[in-house]
């Protein structure tokens, strides 16, 4: 078996979902090629190279894949595709918004967002928002599957020594061009990074309450992330959801603030190690997956939870 | 323009589900069944185009059993104009899906094809991407905002790092975010309109589409459940359990 993991990248670093995405492709075995399609990319080619388990690293550096549109990429996917057995991306939008275009013109039914390897042709992933987890077996001659980062420990960024190999391949569909882009800067760590990760919800009342998150997330070096319910009520950005429809995070220790708990967010943080929940409505679903609850009104408690740490 | 819509009937988004006792299937034996939310989102927008006059028809389409009708019929009486339902009964999968839009895309030659970005049942986040894919379009997925200027549509995404524009060319294919709009809720006058609405039916073997399903699932069982933990009195218990017992900070 052969398989290639699409790495994710921003041309300048590569990024850690890559090393659970190579996890993912070492737990069906075979010889795994990285494929690095980008725009000045090299020295992610370089860093994937190195990453532990890797046979070959192929790049595509080419400035029709800068901003990686799923329309150029998606078809150099399933042109270099047809020749492995698998092909993985992580599951994050790039990916997401990729594979499936991908899949479409290798005529393969994808598979998204694997938690589980079964056997190089049968997989887990959950359906209806987490609430089933489904095994699922593919028959195409060419399995194509997301990744669920969190669900698969990162294999070591160094140990590796892949040769590289140039793709000359360019396509480019002329069907649709880069505008801009609105990324959010933080000197925090990133949201599906991070060891530690504090999550407002509705609670919060509006957007400048979360400063009193960003004061514990400083001390405590973590992200901060939102409830779907606080995103829709405009408090944070959307980049900041943490749930099934937003981010997927699972970090040593969550602490989950004013969130009630819907069904929708906990699927999005629920394999986390440590939850600690506080909220002062102790009949919140939230308290049922906290291995550490605190009724309180949020508004005493996280000033007092700063001073303390 | 004409825009077309793709929508699902999918279990309501208030329903629990749960795997059936043998493990085949999730229990969806007299639940509530609705219009995907995402796919909701979906005919609004399609609808917000018409009223600024950016759209002149919107054709929604259906694919599954007799009862998808009804949620052709709500997306009818949320403004769209008519619909189509492409009639089986058999499993159908996003690929299977977007070959079946695809022969829709043929005949009907919509500027564009709006679709929510995945169906809350399968999650699978797939058919819009595979039916550009098939179609050559340009894709905007996961749309915070769209807007149509001249022979191109700016798509605002909603991506990991924050929001990204791109400008794709028409025809092309958009998938929907949670906030790209508020759908509204359908009138009653608007509700008994719809039933008096176009709704023509079709079917995969007429489409000449093969909708043999690609894969199969061998076992729905329920997540592992997380055990609830302990409450502590005050924030002094809370810290001395995360830094002592937890040991996570």
């Amino acid at each position: 078996m052969s398989i290639l993991v699409i790495a994710e990248h921003d041309n300048a670093e590569l990024k850690g979902a890559t090393l659970n995405t190579i996890a993912a492709a070492k737990a069906i075995g075979g010889d795994i090629d990285v494929l690095v399609v980008g725009s000045g990319c090299g020295a992610v080619a370089e860093a994937a190279a190195k990453v532990d388990g890797v046979s070959k690293v192929l790049v595509a550096d080419n400035a029709a894949y800068e901003h990686q549109l799923g329309e150029n990429t998606g078809k150099l996917v399933a042109d270099l595709g047809k020749n492995y057995s698998h092909v993985l991306a992580a599951a994050t939008t790039t990916g997401k918004n990729m594979l499936p275009r991908a899949a479409a013109l290798l005529d393969v039914q994808p598979i998204s967002d694997i938690i589980a390897v079964e056997s190089p042709d049968t997989f887990k992933r959950p359906v209806y928002a987490g609430n089933v987890i489904a095994t699922v077996q593919s028959s195409d001659a060419i399995k194509v599957a997301s990744v669920r980062t969190t669900a698969f420990d990162p294999v070591a960024a160094e140990g590796g020594s892949a040769a590289v190999e140039t793709v000359d391949i360019v396509d480019d569909a002329h069907v649709s061009k880069f505008v801009g882009e609105e990324l959010a800067e933080s000197d925090r760590p990133e949201l599906t990074a991070a060891s530690v990760v504090i999550s407002g919800g509705r609670g919060m009342g509006n957007g400048e309450n979360f400063e009193m998150l960003y004061k514990v997330a400083d001390k405590l070096g973590a992200a901060v992330g939102a409830s779907r319910a606080a995103v829709d009520a405009g408090f944070v950005p959307n980049d900041m959801q943490v749930g099934q429809t937003g981010k997927i995070v699972a970090p040593d220790l969550y602490i989950a603030v004013g969130i009630s708990g819907a069904i929708q967010h906990l699927a999005g943080m629920k394999d986390s190690k440590v939850i600690v929940a506080i909220n002062k409505d102790e009949e919140a679903p939230i308290f049922s997956v906290a291995d550490y609850g605190l009724v309180a009104d949020l508004f005493d408690a996280v000033p007092e939870l700063e001073t303390k740490l | 323009m004409k825009v077309l819509v793709a929508v699902k009937r999918v279990v309501d988004y208030n329903v629990k589900v749960r795997p059936k006792a043998d493990g085949s299937d999730v229990d969806t034996a007299n639940v509530k069944m609705s219009i995907n939310p995402f796919c909701e989102i979906a005919v609004e927008e399609a609808v917000r185009l018409k009223e600024k006059g950016v759209a002149s028809e919107i054709v929604v389409v259906s694919m599954g059993p007799k009862q998808c009708q009804e949620q052709i019929r709500t997306a009818l009486a949320l403004g769209a104009d008519r619909g189509i339902q492409v009639e089986t009964d058999a499993e159908l999968q996003p690929l299977a899906v977007a070959k079946c839009l695809k022969a829709i895309v043929e005949k009907e030659e919509p500027q564009l094809v709006i679709l929510g970005k995945q169906s809350i049942d399968g999650d699978n986040n797939q058919t819009g991407q595979m039916l550009a894919a098939l179609t050559g379009m340009g894709q905007g997925t996961f749309a915070s905002e769209v807007n149509v200027e001249g022979e191109s549509v700016k798509v605002t995404r909603e991506i990991d790092g924050g929001l990204q524009t791109v400008e794709l060319t028409l025809p092309a294919v958009v998938t929907t975010d949670l906030r790209l709009n508020e759908p509204r809720y359908a009138s009653l006058p608007n509700i008994m309109k719809a039933k008096r609405k176009p709704l023509d039916v079709t079917t995969p073997d007429e489409l000449g589409v093969d909708i043999a399903p690609r894969t199969k699932t061998l076992k729905v069982e329920p997540p592992a459940e997380r055990q609830a933990g302990i409450k502590v009195a005050d924030v002094a218990e809370l810290v001395e359990k995360l830094k002592s017992e937890a040991k996570v900070i």
